[in-house]
């Protein structure tokens, strides 16, 4: 019941931002925030009640609930949460929070119309993580990207038109290819099970497969859906439009949320329901991977706009992700959960300090930037220890993530670890350019001296700082409450097999 | 004791965490006593935890605690967990002890610098990582503090950010490194293959079982770790960024670019002995290293002008001599060499600082001069330091232990004659830039004037480790002098004692050798520089020609730039746009030019449209008819 709750609550909040910003435009903003703390609240009081049991084996669904939906055609509103799903609505909720603080004063027009984009996006994204019929799943997939849309395409920057054009075309050719695969994989089981046609996550998961041909071609529908979203070198291409030419807010979610719903896919379905397709081409996803690595690092190098040098040391990080999970290893595994979580809050941060600066500097260009640490200590600073967890300094979270893909892969193919190692050197150099074109070097004239960090700012910035370094020095609880579903989900490519 | 042994790093790590959060909230004396207090608290700890370990060695040899569990995941199991044993303990002196004197230095030095928080903030951020390296029990915790310790030099050596060229500086140091330390990583991920810990001792004590001698993995590994004691430690070919790293403070060049940073790499080999014994290739491969760093690093100081990086070059120099004991097995002699170098090199940067703000951050050499007289205590000290670099005999630390090594490098069973000559001609050279640089310096007329005597805070930390310059090789002495070990008998509870060759030459003859080839050096050098206001003999051209080259680094930095950064910056460049871009909007250009097509048959003509409808209609029964 809480996870309905939690969307509920969200989507309830969206809808009554819109109307009730109609006539009052700043009461917006106050009731998005408190509808986010109170979905962040939900699962964080459920689990203080329920923590000792979280971690105990054996019991991977913490919560489940079903009711019916569309019972002629096997369709149930089915929401469950083990705890990789509990983990990635915590990020949701941290980081929708802040996106709310963020847009604070960033959006001045129909602030209400925003409020309920971004709330609605957030349902979206939560009810990604928790739906257990596929259905449901695709219905929730859509949810968030209409409205990302509409952030992009309505407060977006100069290019944003053509940016939000490409990011739905893209996405939404993946959300066709993976409706094709759960159509086919609804009619298989439904012929071999006698007649029950379900949508059913579960009941799904026991389907099997007469040849493998078929196996690899509805893997790969699921597959290239959840790369896109990644995204996955080469089909990378509307991320760095979408993250340059969004809002603040919407970088954050994109670069922290949206990516993250592709891995989740990977972890959740590609894995299980296709174990032995997906083992078939690992080899070559993690070449992808590898590829996405060193190629999103050199284009990332090559930028002077700065949200999107960020965006593509995104395509880099996600990478890892990709490598990690076709490793099939423990290992490795409980790195790429890590690495969502790391990448999620140092790549957010980047991107609202980003939005900081071009709100105070009305520029992206890292060329027109310079000794900026000289005005803005305090933002320099904290540039510098994200800066430093994107380049996976140890004390940070991110450097936990990518040793334990790395140590993980390597097991599996030392080569492919080897030049993803590579991409270690070449974060150090995107990373190091930003601190050095943007803070560094004598301050530029300009007319009005930016000044620093605001208390909201602060505020945004303080749990972004205080999650990175805690994840970094303390993974452990991360590790434990995701370890069972993890397991679960790698049980039948490798029966035995890891160790 | 071993409940003390986390208050070590914790103190500088508290120190950081006050100065980094309020830094700009306290008052200058405030900041210099969080600053430098928290160090001397530090040392003073270590001290008494040094005294309680040298009169009862503890159980397993080692003291240890267990803080919290880093991470547990599948087969790896990772401790935030600190261990001090013989090796350690050294090395845990040298950085407290050496560390708090900087900071005092410092906070004289510093006083009147904008960004005196930030800087003390760096500067205990590093001591706790430089501790974290050495207490480590385990490699990823060793790799944290490796990574940042790198983190700490690369905000020092930028400072002063404004100034373009030093954060230039600072980049390249952070990269260079960072090529060493994802080499070290991949080392990590191997040994974790082949062992499946990454526990220190588990390794040692698995290592021999494990992998047969010489064998490829062995290599691979050794070679691995080595990479990244090279570019830590700056030795050939990574030696590149040391040079330039002298853009950051001068306490800075003291503690992390000659006392203790670089010598992270000697730290690494000589803890994970075990494994380098398993592979001679690697030892060899260490031991040329580092007696070609020594030559190049050395023969560079030679025709340097400024006075920081003549240090800098010379001690890239001194950790070649350093790599080459450890590649000839002479594992104490090697960590002996660092516990004097710490001591001399610290003091010479420290003067060296004083020097430099004296004469209104003049560098060059020879815009200084006949600073004898007027700062007289400066003088005495370095001239302390300059004697221990040059390995006077007998009456420095420097003769003790770079006599051992050059002893070794012949005498232990890696050890050869070309390594020893090539050594005792880098005597030579060190000896002739030593003797330069007092005379240059000190001697000879005035060229610029002394605007400030240095504060008396900053006049302690220099005669205490001029003291010690001299004073600290004593400890040790060659076997056929005095039979005094306390060093090499307190290391070898950790380290294996050196193998030697059979039928040696008597030792007092390579002494004697030694002896008279760095009194060469000094008498070249003041023959060539004492009261010769002009340096005529440098102008014919094949020297000329050879100064450019030893002054350039020998031309390292043009190399990288030609083969590395320019195709590295081209490649970039060309794709900045992203080239698989071009095929999406391809295909959205296709889409248009199709639609382009179509839509002429939109038109609205009524009549075409019937003539379309019929033109189907006629085809489809055609086709009927056909099939």
């Amino acid at each position: 019941m809480i996870l309905v709750l939690m969307i509920g609550v969200l989507l309830v909040g969206g809808l009554s931002c819109w109307l009730v910003a109609q006539r009052y435009p700043l009461m917006g903003r106050w009731i998005a925030l408190i509808a986010v703390i109170i979905a962040f609240l939900l699962p964080v009081g459920w689990y203080i009640q329920h923590a000792p049991g979280i971690t105990a084996v054996g019991k991977n669904w913490l919560i489940d609930y079903q009711v019916n939906w569309i019972p002629a055609f096997g369709i149930s509103f089915h929401l469950a949460m083990d705890g990789l799903s509990f983990i990635l609505i915590l990020l949701t909720f941290l980081l929708g929070a802040l996106s709310v603080l963020c847009s604070w004063n960033e959006i001045r027009e129909k602030t209400g119309f925003y409020f309920f984009n971004l709330l609605w996006t957030l349902a979206g994204i939560a009810g990604v993580f928790v739906a257990m019929d596929l259905f449901l799943f695709y219905f929730f997939w859509e949810v968030m990207l209409v409205p990302m849309y509409f952030l992009i395409a309505i407060w977006g920057d100069f290019n944003r038109r053509y940016a939000a054009y490409k990011f739905f075309i893209f996405t939404q050719t993946g959300g066709l290819l993976m409706l094709l695969a759960i159509l086919a994989l609804y009619f298989i089981h439904g012929q071999q099970s006698g007649g029950q046609y379900t949508f059913d996550y579960f009941a799904l998961l026991n389907t099997t497969f007469s040849n493998d041909v078929t196996a690899r071609w509805i893997m790969l529908g699921f597959l290239i859906a959840f790369v896109i979203k990644l995204p996955m070198v080469p089909l990378h291409n509307w991320l760095p439009d979408a993250h340059s030419e969004a809002p603040t807010a919407g970088s954050l979610i994109l670069a922290g949320l949206l990516l993250k719903t592709g891995a989740y896919g990977i972890i959740r379905f590609v894995l299980p329901l296709f174990p032995e397709a997906s083992a078939s081409i690992a080899w070559w996803a993690m070449l992808l991977g590898v590829v996405g690595i060193v190629y999103g690092a050199l284009l990332a190098f090559a930028q002077t706009d700065l949200k999107r040098l960020i965006a593509y040391t995104s395509v880099s990080h996600m990478g890892f992700v990709l490598l990690g999970v076709f490793a099939f290893r423990e290992i490795a595994l409980q790195g790429v959960v890590m690495q969502l979580l790391t990448h999620g809050v140092s790549t957010g941060a980047l991107f609202v300090l980003a939005g900081m600066l071009k709100e105070r500097l009305h520029t992206r260009d890292i060329n027109h930037m310079g000794g900026l640490w000289t005005a803005m200590p305090h933002m320099g600073a904290l540039a510098m220890v994200f800066v430093m967890a994107s380049l996976g300094l140890p004390f940070l979270g991110n450097f936990i993530a990518e040793f334990l893909i790395l140590l993980g892969a390597f097991d599996v193919s030392p080569v492919l670890a080897i030049i993803a190692s590579a991409g270690l050197v070449l974060s150090a150099l995107y990373s190091l350019r930003i601190m050095q074109k943007v803070f560094q070097g004598q301050l530029q004239p300009i007319s009005e001296q930016p000044r620093d960090l605001s208390v909201r700012e602060w505020i945004i910035m303080a749990c972004l700082t205080a999650a990175i370094i805690f994840l970094g020095l303390y993974p452990q609880p991360v590790f434990d409450v995701v370890k069972g579903a993890l397991i679960t989900s790698y049980q039948l490519p490798v029966a035995g097999g890891f160790n | 004791m071993n409940s003390l042994l986390p208050y070590i790093p914790a103190l500088p790590l508290f120190g950081f965490v006050i100065l980094s959060l309020f830094g700009r909230r306290l008052s200058k004396p405030v900041t210099a006593w969080l600053g430098a207090g928290t160090v001397c608290i530090a040392a003073l700890i270590t001290i008494t935890v040094a005294l309680a370990f040298l009169q009862t060695t503890p159980p397993g040899g080692a003291y240890s605690q267990l803080l919290w569990s880093w991470f547990t995941v599948g087969n790896l199991s990772v401790d935030i967990s600190l261990r001090v044993d013989a090796l350690t303990l050294v090395f845990i002196f040298i950085i407290t002890f050496v560390g708090a004197l900087i900071h005092i230095y410092s906070a004289f030095f510093m006083w009147h610098d904008r960004d005196m928080a930030r800087f003390f903030a760096s500067m205990n951020l590093f001591v706790c990582s430089m501790l974290l390296l050495v207490m480590a029990d385990n490699l990823v915790l060793m790799y944290l503090g490796w990574e940042g310790v790198g983190l700490c030099s690369y905000l020092l050596i930028g400072f002063w950010y404004e100034v373009p060229s030093n954060s230039r500086a600072a980049n390249k140091a952070f990269l260079i490194t960072r090529i060493g330390d994802t080499a070290l990583l991949i080392g990590l991920f191997l040994l974790f293959k082949e062992l499946g810990t990454l526990n220190m001792n588990a390794i040692l004590q698995e290592a021999p079982r494990h992998f047969t001698t010489g064998g490829s993995n062995i290599v691979l590994i050794t070679v691995l770790l080595l990479v990244g004691g090279m570019g830590k430690s700056a030795q050939i070919p990574l030696q590149t960024w040391l040079p330039d790293a002298m853009a950051g403070p001068s306490p800075v060049s003291a503690l992390i670019h000659a006392a203790t940073m670089v010598t992270a790499g000697v730290y690494l080999i000589a803890r994970m002995h075990g494994l380098f014994q398993l592979s001679p290739v690697t030892m060899a491969i260490v031991a040329i290293v580092g007696a070609i760093t020594l030559l190049v690093a050395g023969c560079s100081a030679l025709a340097q002008t400024d006075i920081k990086r003549i240090l800098a070059y010379s001690t890239i120099s001194q950790i070649g001599y350093m790599f080459l004991a450890l590649g000839v097995g002479a594992w104490s002699a090697a960590v002996f060499h660092f516990f004097t170098h710490a001591f001399f090199k610290a003091l010479l940067f420290l003067a060296a600082g004083v020097v430099i703000e004296a004469l209104h951050h003049e560098h060059n050499i020879f815009m200084m001069g006949g600073l004898r007289k007027r700062m007289p205590e400066v003088f005495i000290t370095f001239l302390a330091g300059a004697a221990a670099l040059s390995a006077l005999p007998l009456v420095s630390a420097g003769f003790f232990s770079k006599d051992a090594i050059l002893w070794y490098s012949w005498s232990s069973a890696g050890g050869s004659a070309l390594l020893w000559f090539m050594a005792l001609v880098g005597a030579f050279i060190t000896a002739l830039y030593s003797t330069r640089l007092m005379l240059v310096v000190f001697w000879g007329d005035m060229k610029t004037p002394v605007h400030q005597q240095p504060d008396r805070g900053m006049v302690i930390p220099l005669v205490i480790l001029a003291f010690f310059s001299i004073t600290a090789g004593f400890i040790e002495w060659p076997h056929n002098m005095i039979h005094l070990s306390l060093f090499s008998d307190h290391v070898q509870q950790v380290l294996p004692g050196t193998v030697m060759k059979e039928n040696l030459p008597p030792e007092w003859l390579f002494q004697a050798i030694a002896a008279v080839v760095t009194l060469l050096g000094v008498y070249l050098g003041i023959t060539l520089y004492y009261g010769k206001s002009g340096v005529r003999w440098q102008q014919s051209p094949p020297l000329a020609a050879t100064r450019e080259f030893f002054f350039s680094g020998w031309k390292f930095d043009q190399l990288y730039n030609f083969i590395f950064v320019k195709p590295f910056l081209f490649l970039t460049r060309i794709n900045k746009s992203d080239v698989i871009d071009r095929m999406y909007n391809g295909i959205a250009q296709a889409s248009l030019r199709l639609n382009g097509w179509f839509s002429v048959s939109q038109n609205g003509s009524l009549r075409l449209y019937i003539v379309g409808v019929l033109a189907g209609i006629l085809f489809i029964i055609t086709l009927q008819l056909l099939l």
